[in-house]
């Protein structure tokens, strides 16, 4: 799994951070998303699916591709 | 209930993903179908009146998901063809097009039609935004404007009145609140709102209601005040709330009452159900009947229902959430705050605009509204949910 997010379309909703803190984080001035792990481990992957599913701003895309 | 064998989502954009989107993601192998009025895939509403209306993003950006993305979900997006009658008994769909879609469970996801100023259909320099078209006409229609009115002063005409303004003409924003978005912000946040769009050279017409429209050979000149003034110009934006979009349950059998009404689980009858901006659902928590038009409920209300088609007990009960950006600014706004809530600044100043406000009631946490601190307001959303008294919001 690979992640990538887009900071121009981040709102700073911090949906991502609820759900998955392991691997997304705010920056404190503007809220805009700080990916901490861009390829986390497989425990990781469920909560990062929900994240990409629920940001507001369809802001982070995740690749399946090993 | 059993785990229906079939889905079909009625409303193709971001509560009509979300629903195909949450039932793929918690497994769910069943048919899917998602039906939507308008012709463009699922897209985003929250950047039309501010990155779409400025010019700044192309239609083309858009789309909620990238084609391979939709694709994956297998489900098929029959598109441009809108609902027209729901036989709630039999779970049967009849479109425009004379097309009859069944499924064993339906969600109803529609949306909203916006509210309209009597006459306005007739006469050309007066626009609404709420579909992708809309935006990209708006912006247009902003770009040969000399003085724009904007009618309205909720959300979505705040960013309006903003985004426009950037664009050079001359911006009045008109609307009965003491300051534009006073129900959303709260009275003191809202005078910030009013100093920001005062600075950056907006005209707020406040505490007004409108009588109608001024008009000259069939083309608006103008908006008219009840006491006699009218505020000239030569493109009106409308922006005064939008109607739940269920014309078209007439007759279905579902009871409807500013919205589709549902028990807790957003079920309104056995086998229907309904998400987003449409749905009026029993908020157990908060122990009343709620509709929420913002975009995380967009998201979050057919996660919920997706959990509950596939044998969840779960019902709906929200922290409800909405963001606005203006002039720069980014504002965040947790539960509701009420005008007689006690405001309390936890974090930043106000001075600096850049703060963190708790508002509370009898010593509970109502609402947290955050001034370009949108991580910090985040951090306080907590105290929410341990004071379990978040505030419901009605219409709007």
């Amino acid at each position: 799994m690979k992640i990538t997010v887009d900071e121009e379309r981040c709102c700073g909703a911090g949906q991502c951070v609820l759900i998955a803190p392991e691997v997304f984080d705010q920056r404190e001035e503007d809220g805009i998303v700080v990916l901490l792990d861009a390829a986390p481990a497989e425990e990781q992957h469920g909560a990062v699916r929900e994240s990409a599913g629920v940001c507001p701003a369809a802001a982070i895309q995740v690749s399946e591709a090993p | 209930m059993s785990v229906p064998g079939s889905v079909l989502v009625v409303g193709a954009s971001a509560a009509g993903l979300g629903t195909v989107e949450s039932l793929r993601r918690k497994g769910y192998s069943g048919r899917l179908t998602v039906l939507g009025a308008e012709i463009h895939p699922p897209y985003d509403r929250p950047p039309l009146s501010k990155q779409v209306l400025s010019g700044a993003w192309q239609p083309e950006r858009t789309p909620l998901r990238p084609q391979e993305a939709l694709a994956v979900l297998d489900a098929e997006f029959l598109l441009g063809d809108a609902a027209v009658a729901l036989d709630a008994g039999a779970r049967s769909v009849r479109t425009a097009s004379g097309r009859v879609l069944g499924a064993d469970a339906v969600v109803v996801a529609t949306g909203l039609r916006p509210r309209t100023l009597p006459g306005q259909e007739e006469l050309r320099g007066v626009r609404v935004l709420r579909t992708l078209d809309d935006a990209v006409a708006l912006r247009g229609a902003v770009a040969q404007a000399s003085r724009i009115v904007v009618v309205g002063d909720g959300v979505l005409g705040a960013e309006i009145a903003a985004t426009a303004r950037q664009s050079g003409p001359a911006v009045t924003l008109v609307g009965p609140q003491p300051a534009p978005m006073s129900g959303q912000l709260g009275p003191g946040p809202a005078v910030l709102l009013a100093e920001l769009h005062a600075e950056h050279g907006v005209r707020l017409v406040s505490g007004t209601a409108v009588a109608g429209l001024a008009s000259h050979q069939g083309r608006v000149t103008g908006v008219r005040l009840p006491g006699g003034a009218t505020l000239p110009a030569d493109l009106v934006v409308v922006a005064i709330g939008s109607v739940p979009a269920t014309d078209w349950l007439a007759g279905s059998g579902l009871e409807v009452a500013d919205g589709v009404v549902c028990d807790a689980y957003c079920r309104a009858a056995p086998g229907i159900f309904a998400v987003g901006d449409v749905a009026r659902w029993y908020h157990r928590t908060l122990g009343t009947s709620l509709r929420l038009e913002n975009r995380t409920n967009a998201i979050e209300q057919p996660a919920a229902v997706a959990s509950v088609l596939l044998g969840e007990d779960r019902p709906y009960t929200p922290v409800p959430y909405f963001w606005t950006d203006q002039f720069g600014a980014k504002l965040q706004v947790y539960g509701t705050p009420a005008p007689d809530d006690e405001v309390t600044v936890v974090e930043g100043s106000e001075r600096d605009r850049r703060f963190v406000a708790v508002s509370s009631r009898a010593g509970r946490a109502t609402a947290v509204l955050g001034w370009n601190m949108p991580k910090q307001a985040r951090l306080h959303r907590q105290a929410l949910i341990d004071d379990g008294a978040h505030r419901p919001v009605s219409g709007r």
